[in-house]
C-alpha cells in the first residue's frame, strides 16, 4: 500500500466525490460574489464555508481514507488553537492574525509536499509533473510560511518593524537562496531520491522566507502581506495539480488572484514597484534624506489644545477625519467615534477620508471605524476625498502620516515622491493630533506640519480626541 | 497519454480559475479588502484536503503521521479561524438599526474591549 504512487491512486476517484469538489469550488466563488458589498458579505462568506465544509466531507469519504484517529487529532488541535485566537483577537490586531493564519497555511503545504516526497520514495514512480509541481509548492509554501511568521512578529513588535537588512549584500543573498531551492528541486525532479537534498531546498527557501521579509519596513507591510497570501494560494493550487484536486486547484488560484491584485492595488498607492518593495530596506536611505531635509523648513510648527480645537471643529461646517495607523496603535476609534456623534449633534457634517494603505492592511481603517459603528457611508476612498477637501472646513489627522505628506506631490527629491497621497493642505485648516514630532514609518519629515493653516495637538490619539469631545461639551 | 491529459485537465482549471478570480475579486471594494483577505485566507486552508488525502496513504512511519497531523492542525486554523475571524469582522460592516442616541457616552471611553458587538 505505502508503495502505490500517489497519482494514480486518486485518478480512480469517484465521480461522484468530483461532483462534491465542483459544488464546493462553485460556492467559493459564489461566496467571494457576495464580498462586492457590506450587506451580502457576511452571507458570501458563510456560502464559502459550507463550500469548505463540503469539500472536507468529500474527502473523508474517499475511498482510501484512513488513519481517522489522527485526523481527528489533527483536527481537534488546530480548532482548539484557532477558535480561540479568531474569537479573541483585537480588530487592530487584525492585521497580525491574517498573517499568522497565512503562515500556517503555508506550513501545511510544504510539510503535504515533504510527505508526498516521503511516501513516493522520492516521487519515484511518479509523473515528472507531479514532483515539478509538488516542488514548487514545497519551496513556496515554506517561503510564505517563514515569511508570514516574520511579518507577524514585526507587526507584533516582537522583533523591531525598522527594516533589518545585510545592506548591499541583501539582493545577492537572496538570489542565491532562490537559485539553491531551485536548483535543488531541479535535481529531485531529474530523478534525485535523497531525503537530504529535499531538506536542503526547504532549508533555502525558509531562510529565503526570513531574508524576504525581514529587510522590509512597517509602512510596506500591507504589500507583504497581501503577497504572502498569494503565494500561499498559488502554492496550494500546485498542491492541487500534484494531487489531483479539482477543489484546490480552484480555491488556490483564486487566493493567488485575490493576493496578486491587491498586493498590485496596495504598490500602486504607494508608488512603489513590487521588486524595489521586496528588496526592502525602504527606511534606511529615506531617514537619512528625510533627517537632512529637515533643516529645509522655514515654517514653524504651531500647537494647540483641545479647548482650542474643540472650538475650531464646532463652528465647522464639513469636517474630514483622516485615520491611521497612530488610531490603531491608541485604540482610538471608539473615542474617534463620540466625537464624530458629538459633531453630528451639532449640525456638522463629518466623513472619513480613508488612504488604501492606511494601517497595516489593506482595508484595515476600514474595519477599525465600522468597529466602532460609523457608517460606511461616511468612508471616503482617496479619489473622492481629494475632491471634498476644498470645501472642507477642518481635517482633523489622527495617527495618519506619510499619506498626508504634501512632498509626495511638491518635492522630486522626497523618496515618497510620486505615492497619491490625501490632499489634507487644501482644507482650510488642518489639526493634526499627534504624539510627537517623529518622523513616521518611512522616516520622512512630513511638511504638513509647517503648514501656515496646520496646527498640532501632541499627545496620545485616544486621550486627545476624548479630551476634544468633552470640550465640546462645554462649547 | 492519460497523465497527460489530466495535466491539461488540470492547467485548463488552473488558468480559468485564474481568470474567474481575477473577475470576482476586482469587484469587491476597497472598504472590505481587510475581510477580502482573511476570508480568502480562510479559502487557501483548503490545503487541509491535501493532508486529509495523503495521511490516509500513510500507512506506517511515525515520522510521516507526525508532519501530516502538524499539517492537517494548521490547515485546521487556517479555515476555523480565517472563516471566524471574517464573519466577526463582517458583522460589524452590517448596517446597525439608526437612531439610538441612547448609549450614555460615560461607558464607550473605554472601548479596550470592544469586541464583537
Amino acid at each position: 500500500m505505502t508503495a502505490v504512487p500517489l497519482a494514480t491512486s486518486f485518478v480512480q476517484s469517484q465521480s461522484f466525490l468530483d461532483v462534491l469538489y465542483i459544488v464546493a469550488f462553485g460556492l467559493f466563488i459564489q461566496g467571494l460574489r457576495g464580498l462586492a458589498g457590506p450587506t451580502t458579505a457576511v452571507r458570501g462568506t458563510r456560502i464559502a464555508a459550507v463550500g469548505m465544509a463540503i469539500a472536507v466531507i468529500a474527502t473523508l469519504l474517499n475511498p482510501n481514507e484512513g488513519n481517522w484517529g489522527l485526523i481527528a487529532l489533527g483536527i481537534a488541535l488546530g480548532a482548539a488553537v484557532g477558535v480561540p485566537a479568531a474569537r479573541q483577537v483585537k480588530m487592530t490586531a487584525m492585521p497580525q492574525m491574517v498573517a499568522l493564519f497565512n503562515g500556517v497555511g503555508g506550513g501545511a503545504v510544504f510539510l503535504i509536499s515533504w510527505s508526498e516526497f516521503r511516501l513516493t520514495h522520492g516521487y519515484s514512480h511518479t509523473a515528472t509533473y507531479i514532483a515539478i509541481f509538488s516542488l514548487f509548492a514545497a519551496i513556496v509554501g515554506s517561503v510564505s510560511f517563514w515569511g508570514s511568521n516574520i511579518a507577524f512578529g514585526k507587526l507584533q513588535e516582537i522583533i523591531p518593524g525598522r527594516p533589518i537588512t545585510l545592506g548591499g549584500a541583501q539582493q545577492v543573498v537572496n538570489l542565491v537562496l532562490l537559485v539553491l531551492a531551485v536548483a535543488a528541486g531541479a535535481y529531485i525532479a531529474s530523478g534525485e531520491h535523497s531525503q537530504g537534498i529535499f531538506i536542503g531546498m526547504l532549508v533555502c527557501a525558509a531562510l529565503l522566507g526570513n531574508a524576504v521579509v525581514l529587510p522590509i519596513g512597517g509602512a510596506d507591510m500591507p504589500v507583504v502581506i497581501s503577497m504572502l497570501n498569494a503565494f500561499t494560494g498559488l502554492s496550494a493550487a500546485a498542491t492541487g495539480i500534484a494531487l489531483n484536486n479539482p477543489a484546490l486547484i480552484v480555491a488556490g488560484m483564486i487566493v493567488g488572484a485575490s493576493g496578486s491584485i491587491l498586493t498590485n492595488l496596495m504598490a500602486t498607492a504607494m508608488n512603489r514597484s513590487i521588486p524595489a518593495i521586496v528588496a526592502g530596506g525602504f527606511g534606511g536611505g529615506g531617514a537619512v534624506e528625510g533627517a537632512s531635509g529637515a533643516g529645509e523648513h522655514a515654517g514653524t510648527v504651531r500647537s494647540t489644545t483641545a479647548a482650542d480645537a474643540a472650538i475650531q471643529l464646532a463652528y465647522a461646517s464639513h469636517v474630514m477625519i483622516v485615520p491611521g495607523y497612530g488610531m490603531a496603535v491608541a485604540q482610538a476609534q471608539h473615542a474617534v467615534r463620540e466625537l464624530t456623534k458629538a459633531l453630528e449633534a451639532r449640525g456638522v457634517e463629518v466623513n472619513f477620508a480613508i488612504h488604501p494603505v492606511a494601517g497595516r492592511m489593506p482595508g484595515h481603517m476600514n474595519v477599525l471605524l465600522a468597529e466602532a459603528d460609523v457608517p460606511y457611508d461616511q468612508l471616503e476612498e482617496m479619489e473622492e476625498a481629494n475632491q471634498e477637501f476644498a470645501r472642507t472646513d477642518v481635517s482633523l489627522v489622527i495617527g495618519a502620516n506619510d499619506v498626508t505628506n504634501p512632498a509626495a506631490k511638491n518635492t522630486p527629491s522626497s523618496p515618497i515622491y510620486g505615492m497619491p497621497i490625501l490632499e489634507v493642505s487644501e482644507s482650510h485648516s488642518v489639526i493634526v493630533i499627534k504624539r510627537s514630532m517623529n518622523p513616521g514609518f518611512a522616516g520622512i519629515e512630513n511638511e504638513l506640519y509647517y503648514e501656515p493653516e496646520t496646527t498640532m495637538l501632541f499627545g496620545d490619539a485616544k486621550a486627545a480626541v476624548t479630551e476634544i469631545t468633552a470640550e465640546l461639551a462645554n462649547i | 497519454m492519460v497523465i497527460a491529459s489530466t495535466l491539461t485537465t488540470n492547467l485548463s482549471i488552473l488558468v480559468l480559475a485564474g481568470f474567474i478570480g481575477f473577475v470576482v475579486i476586482s469587484k469587491v471594494p476597497n472598504t472590505l479588502h481587510t475581510p477580502l483577505m482573511s476570508g480568502t485566507n480562510a479559502i487557501h486552508g483548503i490545503v487541509l484536503l491535501g493532508g486529509l488525502l495523503t495521511i490516509g496513504l500513510a500507512g506506517n512511519g511515525t515520522f510521516n503521521k507526525v508532519i501530516l497531523v502538524i499539517a492537517i492542525a494548521f490547515g485546521t486554523i487556517n479555515i476555523v479561524g480565517g472563516f471566524l475571524v471574517t464573519d466577526r469582522m463582517l458583522e460589524m460592516f452590517k448596517p446597525k438599526p439608526k437612531a439610538k442616541p441612547d448609549t450614555t457616552d460615560a461607558g464607550k471611553g473605554d472601548g479596550g474591549d470592544g469586541k464583537a458587538s
